[in-house]
């Protein structure tokens, strides 16, 4: 009888062992592995822009595979290609405070039309130091940077209104407008935010800062616009309305309440057009990339046009939101406005329907340095109650559901719109930041997917030391349940994406430049138009590259101190034929030249001696002899400027200039 | 001599209205397919000149020292519409003399300018495909490089289909009434012997 316990003990050991607490590995059941193969030699039917974060780029993805196609070069340097290195592209990164080299890119949108993608651009914000830019969606290519002024942390950016005919630009760090020298602890007086709106030419893509939107002091986070009834409003969450200057994490938490901003932005561009803003003096740098010329002209910008609330009634009020406000979405109707108060345990629902009623029979609470403040019930259609812990963002499925993502509960929850109640949820691995499903945020989202784009990556991939790739997860959500389908690393730390079908961007995207139309300055139209000009220090090596040759590819006469810049023209006419350039000891990166182009490299030589070039892009079978030489001469000797590809020597000499 | 029948002057017009047709469909077609050109690569040859995707053929043979396609270098280019543009006037002549002796003399001159054309396609080929540049880069020993004259061959890792294009098939479909209308008159004209 003594055995008894003991027995008794090891079951119940046994027992416990049993029920140890779920790991994360489980979830994937069924199909999951068919719905996301995409054969060999087939494609995906989504395209995916994925924001880089701190990498500074956006990342081009295939949906439902998750393969990566591509990094566009937009706020970093792209040693790879010669981004931002290039003479042609170094001044697409160039600021009012100089160049900077890096930026952290969050969010992304397409350009739409009618509300919906048209497939034309790709608008990109950079968080740090405030920019937008606009990517060519033939090329892949970025084509223009502009700077915002009197701003701080565009983090509410670049959304846009369903025309494309603004992208905006919110303020998340508030900072004094102007130029003038004021304590940080003068916030409340001092520090202003702007609700920036940039025009986006209809025919161009051309930016163009129309009017700064004055705000008080406050942190604006996320914004969209308006769709359909609402056409004409935008919409900004907003925390820190506490105005706190330090140790934010406490005192911008104080609040039970902060709010979303509503703009009516026709309202605000009647003001700018008639007259009622203020030109503050202001610089920001607005730069262009001519795809003609193949080069970027940079210019600077001296004021802008900036409107203040007092001066102009009915164009801003606000809505109180609870608990700091994160993701601020419009659902495809246009109707419903749902904040995320990432502190909270529910999700408020505006509707844009009583909002209005609300500011016509002035049911006002009070006011926010004079701007009014709508009582909260009088918006509010109604709230999600316990969808889970710390809620982010929303997207649409067109189906009348939203999919809300919870970062502290990290997951994704489905609700019903109508009547506010959780169909489902599902956990997400781990501590899931923005959500994205294909045209989710426009009026006619296209369902089927939607990706978790997760903050904490932990176990989910083989462990790479400290630093691990982030984590994006894809669930099917064309039934009831969402099902998870797919992991897939992304670079850097993604923020929002957008994605769009494939059939809508693959037929138009440009396979060469026509070397016709290439207006580069220092194009050469063929090998017989290689020539090497000295002209004081500078020297200009008019190079060709075509399989498997560079012409000139025997450079003599170049000293030491002197700058060489090397424009290389790609005469190819080819898919996929992009030759590469790089010279040995250059002090800044490689080019990579795509066919028809003309791209140029600076390169100061600080030694005597023998430097050899190549083709760095495998192009044929011989492009291992695509190779050069350049002999660099001590400054003072006397070497004639001498160049040629398999001349004679001595046959082609050029006397210096 | 035999007068032609209804249907050997019927004929005449619509012969030239297929050789007409040269002017503007292509004659031949060489498709050449390779698995680093999933769209393959074509050519097309008309009567005056030569498109398709010349320049990037241009580009590869010179690996192995073919040499390049130019429009200009075909005398042919000159020669064959002049050639065939004499023939189709003397169709009209055959027609308004009406007699079936010089409907068979007229077809017997497609048949040479046929022939004659097709000997110098393949000349053209022979020699485009087997006179290299003997610095080429690449030298595959005892290896030729001329295409099908008509149909499939498979050279190093290019896949070579030859064939008439629509201009090629009027251009058939014109000796084939020629040919054709010739024994209807030859057949008609015995009884009355």
């Amino acid at each position: 009888m003594k055995k008894f316990p003991l027995v008794l003990f090891a079951a119940s050991a046994v027992a416990m062992q049993s029920c140890k607490m779920k790991d994360t590995e489980s979830a994937v059941s069924g199909d999951a592995a068919s719905k996301v193969y995409v054969a060999p030699g087939k494609h995906d039917e989504f395209y995916n822009f994925v924001s880089g974060g701190f990498n500074g780029q956006v990342s081009v993805y295939g949906l439902p595979s998750g393969r990566l196609l591509k990094v566009i070069p937009v706020f970093s340097l792209n040693p790879e290609n010669g981004y931002g290195y290039s003479e042609e592209t170094k001044d697409m990164l160039k600021t009012s405070a100089g160049y900077v080299p890096w930026d952290d890119q969050h969010h992304l949108e397409l350009s739409q039309t009618n509300g919906e993608h048209d497939g034309r651009w790709l608008f990109a914000n950079a968080n740090n130091t405030p920019r937008v830019a606009r990517i060519d969606l033939t090329t892949f290519k970025t084509m223009e940077i502009i700077e915002i002024p009197n701003s701080g942390g565009n983090h509410s950016s670049p959304f846009i209104t369903e025309n494309t005919e603004y992208v905006v630009a919110g303020t998340r760090f508030s900072v004094p407008m102007g130029t003038e020298d004021v304590p940080i602890n003068s916030f409340k007086q001092n520090f202003k935010s702007t609700a920036s709106f940039i025009s986006v030419d209809k025919n161009t893509g051309g930016m163009k800062i129309a009017f700064q939107i004055m705000l008080p002091g406050m942190n604006l986070d996320l914004s969209h616009s308006g769709k359909g009834p609402s056409h004409d409003w935008f919409f900004f969450s907003t925390y820190n309305t506490e105005q706190a200057n330090t140790l934010l994490e406490v005192n911008a938490s104080q609040k039970d309440k902060d709010f979303i901003v509503a703009v009516n932005w026709k309202k605000a561009e009647e003001y700018a057009n008639s007259g009622k803003g203020k030109k503050l003096p202001s610089q920001y740098m607005h730069n262009v990339y001519n795809e003609e010329t193949q080069n970027t002209n940079s210019v600077i910008e001296n004021e802008t046009i900036v409107l203040d609330p007092k001066d102009c009634p009915d164009m801003v009020y606000m809505i109180p939101c609870p608990k700091s406000p994160h993701g601020c979405d419009v659902d495809p109707t246009g109707e419903y406005i749902v904040g995320s108060g990432k502190l909270a345990a529910l999700i408020p629902v505006f509707s844009f329907t009583k909002l209005q009623s609300a500011i016509q029979g002035k049911k006002f609470e009070g006011d926010y340095y004079g701007i009014p403040v709508v009582k909260y019930e009088e918006a509010l259609h109604g709230e999600v109650q316990k969808p889970g812990l710390g809620p982010l963002h929303t997207e649409f499925d067109g189906k009348g559901n939203a999919y809300t993502s919870f970062f502290i509960s990290s997951e994704v929850v489905k609700w019903s719109i109508k009547d506010l109640k959780v169909i489902d949820r599902s956990p997400t691995f781990y501590s899931v930041g923005h959500l994205m499903v294909p045209g989710g945020d426009t009026r006619k989202p296209y369902g089927k997917y939607l990706v978790a784009y997760n903050k904490i990556t932990k176990d989910r991939y083989l462990p790479t030391g400290p630093e691990l790739a982030q984590s994006a997860q894809l669930y099917s959500i064309e039934g009831d349940k969402m099902q998870l389908l797919l992991d897939f690393p992304t670079f850097g730390e993604p923020h929002y994406a957008q994605a769009i079908p494939a059939e809508k961007l693959a037929p138009k995207s440009v396979k060469i430049y026509d070397i016709m139309k290439n207006k580069n300055p220092y194009v050469s139209m063929g090998e017989k138009a290689t020539k090497v000009v000295r002209n004081g220090n500078r020297v200009d090596v008019y190079m060709t590259a075509i399989r498997s040759h560079l012409t000139p590819d025997n450079i003599e006469g170049i000293y030491v101190g002197d700058e060489v810049y090397f424009h290389v023209t790609n005469l190819e006419q080819d898919w996929d034929v992009p030759h590469g350039f790089a010279v040995k000891n250059a002090a800044n990166a490689e080019l990579l030249i795509m066919p028809g182009e003309t791209t140029t490299l600076k390169f100061v030589p600080t030694k005597q001696g023998i430097y050899p070039f190549y083709c760095t892009d495998f192009c044929s079978a011989l492009h291992q002899e695509m190779q050069g030489y350049m002999r660099v001469s001590p400054r003072g000797s006397n070497v004639p400027l001498k160049f040629g590809t398999n001349v004679a020597d001595s046959a082609k000499v050029t006397a210096s200039k | 001599m035999k007068k032609l029948t209804k249907i050997g002057k019927i004929s005449i017009p619509v012969v030239i209205l297929c050789l007409a047709t040269l002017w503007i469909l292509p004659m031949w077609q060489i498709d050449l397919r390779a698995p680093q050109y999933p769209g393959g690569l074509t050519m097309k040859i008309w009567i005056n000149n030569v498109t398709g995707d010349i320049d990037i053929i241009n580009g590869l043979n010179h690996y192995i020292g073919m040499k390049t396609i130019h429009k200009q270098d075909f005398k042919e280019f000159v020669y064959l519409p002049i050639t065939m543009l004499s023939f189709m006037a003397l169709g009209v002549v055959v027609l308004l003399l009406g007699k079936k002796i010089f409907y068979y003399i007229w077809t017997s001159l497609f048949l040479v300018i046929g022939l004659l054309s097709f000997y110098d396609f393949w000349k053209w080929e022979y020699d485009y495909g087997h006179n290299l540049d003997p610095k080429a880069p690449i030298q595959v020993p005892g290896m030729a490089y001329q295409p099908p004259l008509l149909g499939y061959k498979k050279m190093l890792n290019f896949e070579a289909l030859s064939q008439p294009d629509l201009g090629g098939w009027f251009y058939m479909a014109a000796g084939v009434i020629l040919v054709a209308v010739c024994v209807i008159e030859f057949k008609k004209s015995k009884p009355v012997n």
